[in-house]
């Protein structure tokens, strides 16, 4: 909707321009030519300037708005999606988004301009000179045929050169993050040698493929100006033998350029254009639909929860029966698929094979949000949102204070710094302890990175917590296997 | 510099071509319609011509002399900025901050060909065109220096209120998407999501009104060009100098949008000064620790125990730290990193130590995201151990694996250790196991007790309290099976 009123809109900026340029180069041609006319011309040239300043306000306004529509889009699609690099969503959506300004801005505008000024100054030039609107016609083509040319021919180098762009890039961007590894170990010299000789090599190669992805632009330019050159001269000759008038004359010299001009300024913005279409394919990649199990979860104090035979990652075959209250703890060697039970139970992850089973529903048609509501979790690497210790508390529930007290972390109530991983670990514990409704308790190795002192204090707090409620939690440590009524070994 | 010089010499040379142009054939028209002899009109026809043809030819002559310095230089400026990193103490770096760094460098090179070359082009031009028709200084002045100043401000005022909404951004992003099974868990991820909404619709509500201004600036250009041109109209200038006047003040335009450019890319110049002038430090803790030494950390969470080690991080120490990077690559090269001519019995012999059970060709995802959190703990310890350096750094080596298994890696790696040792642990049984000099007891980034296991247990403090906690809770019970 909005997309074909912007085009329209641009369409009829374009439109203006055309008339605009048209007006000035008539009125120009007079004036010079010695005929008066420069009230109107001034007139025409303030309205030119308003409308070129009113069109870029319009056409920035819009991609500002539809920039601040993707990025809220590609928020939510990466929170329910999953799996995506924190670091690279975060850059698509600051400055990632940002190219597409160039696309819709500067781009598109140029390209509406392009579609209409010079069809009009062919028409104008038709009716004041056919000889140059024929040499015009014939030349005009050429542009994009040129460009086109050239740039089938440098299609592969420069997919090449991409790639070996982002293979420096990748390299560099490797190496400077492992840097602090590579000096512990005494290679990061040896590395810095690397860094120049694959930079300096790519400097090469890149000039190699400039040197004909530039010869479209020099057509375009030659194009463009000898055009000029075989207007003005042969005009310059008819005027000799008065064939024109001086202010004809005058006016094709002054219109055959803009014939020209804009077909090369769209093609000199091209390649940031592209850069903003590849952002904009990237996002349109949308997130999957959102399941739409619907059933109610059935009382867990009552109802059993059954692993039947469950196949995901690195789990083969597990079964396992949980019964109403009973507190269990997973135990076994580092990637066997303790947590990815945990995400079972969640519901984050479903079974690729076997099923699990709530009071003989399965999980999968369970309405998830109401499912999560009887749920507490304590992950085994918390995050920290931004805001207080006590905001961070209260995304599990109400009642932060006390729950940070209780986890002794009273005195970081408003702390906003960054917290140590063992304080993390308690914000976690906190948040689920605010949810009293919870009647499933699942906690991933919720004393690992803590010293003993803090770790009784989270024992203490977990100890109240499982009380009465369906306790499954991940184990290292030997403290936390009293807490429970059965180990259960995972491998 | 040499290479940059002639791409601005051919730049200058173009636009001058192309000015030239414009008015040659403007005299050639208005001179023909006096219906002078042929012969008048010859030189202004070849000129027209020659100028038509070099315009483009030194337009791609600047182009591959400008790019192929801006290419060079960058080669040279990555060797540097990775040289001037060496020389940096350790430290740790988010993702974020080394994709900021390498952008930043790459960002040198927009300055160079969008903004300094079109500079020095519109400057020589300038001048000529002043020397030529001296009313044409006060357009150049305004076109080329007033309104170029008061985009750079306008741009950077801007940038400057936009930064701290921006970066917010980026923070509630990574936070998001790290949490964002959490916030769904605890059935806030749509309240969040509206929260990062508001701080996106504030963006644009800053950018909405910044467009007004650029828009503005635009519009004044254009009046500046065609003002010129209505002004030497009405003081009666000829037709050539008219249009040459036009021509002259194109080459000024693009400068509003390159100072604008320069504003956002300012950022990214002085981050890259910083790093290339930032001076060597000196190491700090050194002296702290003779050769032969063995030095425990403890602490609670949030004491201050990591950055404590990077102190110690000399020449010769290596070893498993918090930040150890995991490369993209094959477990065996990961760890031969340590090592590049280690032979299969010696890695063997290391994964042995560490309890390292991965295919040695066992490709890990970037980061290391195909390892599980104790696989690849063990990795990095086993790079560790392959390596025998003169000082071993250990940062809570065997964290994420289970308590039994855990003392004995420990157990192995430090029989197997050099001399100098210094080991971060929340656990203190290895402490009374294994041989220690020294243990330090860190709170708050301040040395609060040092002494051995044997003094430290039975002074009262810290130690003592967290020894009875660990010892009473059947912290000694041989397993869970």
């Amino acid at each position: 909707m909005r997309d074909r009123r912007y085009a329209t809109l641009l369409g009829v900026f374009a439109v203006a321009t055309a008339v605009l340029v048209l007006a000035q180069a008539d009125l120009l041609a007079r004036v010079l030519s010695g005929g008066d006319g420069i009230g109107p011309l001034a007139a025409v040239v303030v309205v030119r300037a308003v409308l070129v300043g009113a069109r870029r306000v319009y056409a920035q306004r819009t991609a500002t708005t539809v920039k601040a529509e993707l990025r809220k889009q590609v928020l939510a699609d990466a929170a329910t999606r999953r799996g995506d690099r924190a670091g690279e969503v975060s850059t698509l959506v600051t400055r990632g988004l940002d190219a597409i300004e160039p696309y819709l801005a500067g781009y598109l505008p140029q390209l509406a301009v392009a579609a209409v000024v010079p069809l009009a100054v062919l028409l104008r030039l038709a009716f004041a000179d056919l000889t140059a609107a024929v040499t015009i016609l014939v030349t005009l083509p050429l542009v994009p045929v040129f460009a086109a040319l050239v740039g089938a021919h440098t299609r592969d180098s420069t997919e090449r050169q991409w790639a070996e762009l982002s293979a420096v890039g990748g390299h560099f961007l490797d190496v400077v993050a492992g840097l602090s590894t590579l000096r512990l170990f005494g290679r990061a010299s040896a590395q810095a040698v690397t860094v120049r000789a694959m930079a300096t090599a790519h400097a090469d190669s890149t000039m190699r493929t400039l040197r004909v992805a530039f010869l479209s632009a020099l057509v375009l330019e030659l194009v463009a100006t000898l055009s000029v050159a075989l207007v003005a001269v042969p005009v310059g000759l008819r005027l000799l033998s008065g064939g024109v008038t001086l202010e004809v004359a005058l006016l094709v010299l002054l219109l055959a350029p803009e014939a020209y001009l804009p077909l090369r300024a769209a093609g000199a913005q091209f390649h940031a254009a592209a850069e903003g279409l590849a952002v904009l394919e990237q996002v349109a990649a949308t997130a999957p639909p959102p399941a739409t199990a619907n059933r109610r979860p059935p009382d867990l104090s009552r109802a059993e929860i059954v692993l039947e035979d469950v196949g995901v990652r690195s789990l083969r075959g597990f079964s396992l029966r949980i019964a109403p209250g009973e507190r269990i703890a997973l135990v076994g060697p580092s990637g066997a698929g303790k947590t990815t039970l945990l995400s079972l139970l969640l519901g984050e992850i479903t079974p690729t094979s076997g099923r699990v089973l709530v009071g003989g529903v399965d999980l999968r048609e369970i309405d998830r949000v109401a499912w999560l509501r009887r749920v507490a979790w304590v992950p085994q690497t918390p995050t920290v949102f931004e805001g207080t210790v006590a905001d961070n508390i209260a995304v599990g529930g109400p009642g932060a204070v006390a729950a940070a007290h209780a986890v002794g972390l009273g005195a970081l109530v408003d702390a906003r710094h960054a917290l140590s991983s063992g304080e993390r670990q308690r914000v976690a514990v906190a948040r689920a302890l605010v949810r009293p409704d919870a009647r499933l308790l699942l906690l991933d190795e919720p004393t690992a990175r803590l010293d003993s002192g803090t770790e009784a204090t989270v024992l203490r707090v977990t100890r109240t917590l499982s009380r009465g409620r369906t306790t499954v939690l991940v184990a290292h440590r030997p403290a936390l296997l009293d807490e429970v009524d059965r180990v259960v070994e995972v491998r | 510099m040499k290479r940059l010089a002639l791409a601005a010499f051919a730049a200058t040379l173009a636009e001058l071509s192309g000015v030239a142009l414009t008015a040659t054939a403007v005299w050639l028209v208005v001179r023909a319609a006096d219906q002078p002899p042929m012969a008048a009109l010859t030189v202004a026809v070849v000129a027209v011509r020659a100028l038509a043809l070099s315009r483009g030819a030194l337009r791609y002559a600047e182009r591959l002399a400008g790019h192929d310095a801006v290419l060079r230089h960058l080669a040279d400026l990555r060797g540097r900025v990775y040289e001037s990193l060496l020389r940096q103490p350790v430290q740790r770096r988010g993702g974020d901050l080394v994709t900021r760094l390498v952008s930043d460098v790459d960002a040198v090179q927009d300055v160079v060909l969008r903004c300094l070359l079109p500079a020095c082009a519109a400057g020589l031009v300038g001048a000529v065109a002043v020397l030529v028709v001296p009313a044409l200084v006060l357009p150049v002045l305004l076109l080329g220096v007033v309104l170029p100043l008061a985009a750079f401000s306008l741009a950077d005022s801007h940038l400057r209120a936009l930064a701290p909404l921006r970066s917010r951004l980026a923070e509630r992003t990574v936070a998001l998407v790290h949490g964002a099974a959490e916030l769904t868990a605890f059935g806030v991820l749509d309240d969040e999501l509206a929260r990062s909404g508001r701080v996106i619709t504030d963006i644009a509500t800053r950018e909405h009104r910044a467009t007004t201004r650029t828009g503005a600036l635009t519009a004044v250009a254009v009046l500046i060009q065609f003002g010129t041109a209505l002004a030497l109209l009405s003081t009666g200038a000829p037709a050539p100098v008219v249009l040459g006047a036009v021509a002259v003040l194109e080459v000024f335009l693009p400068l509003t949008t390159a100072a604008q450019r320069w504003a956002e890319t300012r950022g990214s110049l002085t981050r890259v000064r910083e790093l290339l002038t930032a001076r060597r430090p000196v190491p700090a803790l050194t002296e702290d620790l003779p050769p032969g030494t063995r030095l425990a950390v403890v602490g609670p969470s949030g004491a201050g125990k990591t950055t404590l080690l990077s102190r110690f991080a000399v020449p010769d120490a290596r070893g498993a730290l918090a930040d150890a990077h995991v490369f993209h690559t094959t477990v065996r090269a990961n760890v031969l990193l340590a090592k590049p001519d280690a032979t299969q019995e010696e890695l063997d012999f290391a994964a042995h130590t560490t309890d390292l059970d991965l295919p040695w060709d066992l490709v890990v995802g970037e980061h290391g995201t195909a390892l599980s959190g104790g696989q690849r703990q063990r990795l990095i310890l086993t790079r560790a151990v392959l390596s025998t350096p003169p000082v071993l750094l250990l940062d809570e080596p065997v964290e994420g694996l289970p308590p039994t298994q855990a003392d004995q890696v420990l157990h192995r790696v430090l029989s197997t250790a050099p001399s100098t040792v210094v080991l971060i642990t929340h656990r203190l049984t290895p402490l009374a196991h294994e041989h220690f000099d020294e243990i330090l007891v860190l709170d708050n980034g301040v040395i609060t007790q040092r002494g051995t296991h044997a003094t430290l247990v039975t002074t009262p403090g810290y130690y003592r309290d967290r020894w009875k906690d660990e010892t009473s809770k059947s912290e000694y019970r041989n397993s869970y099976r």
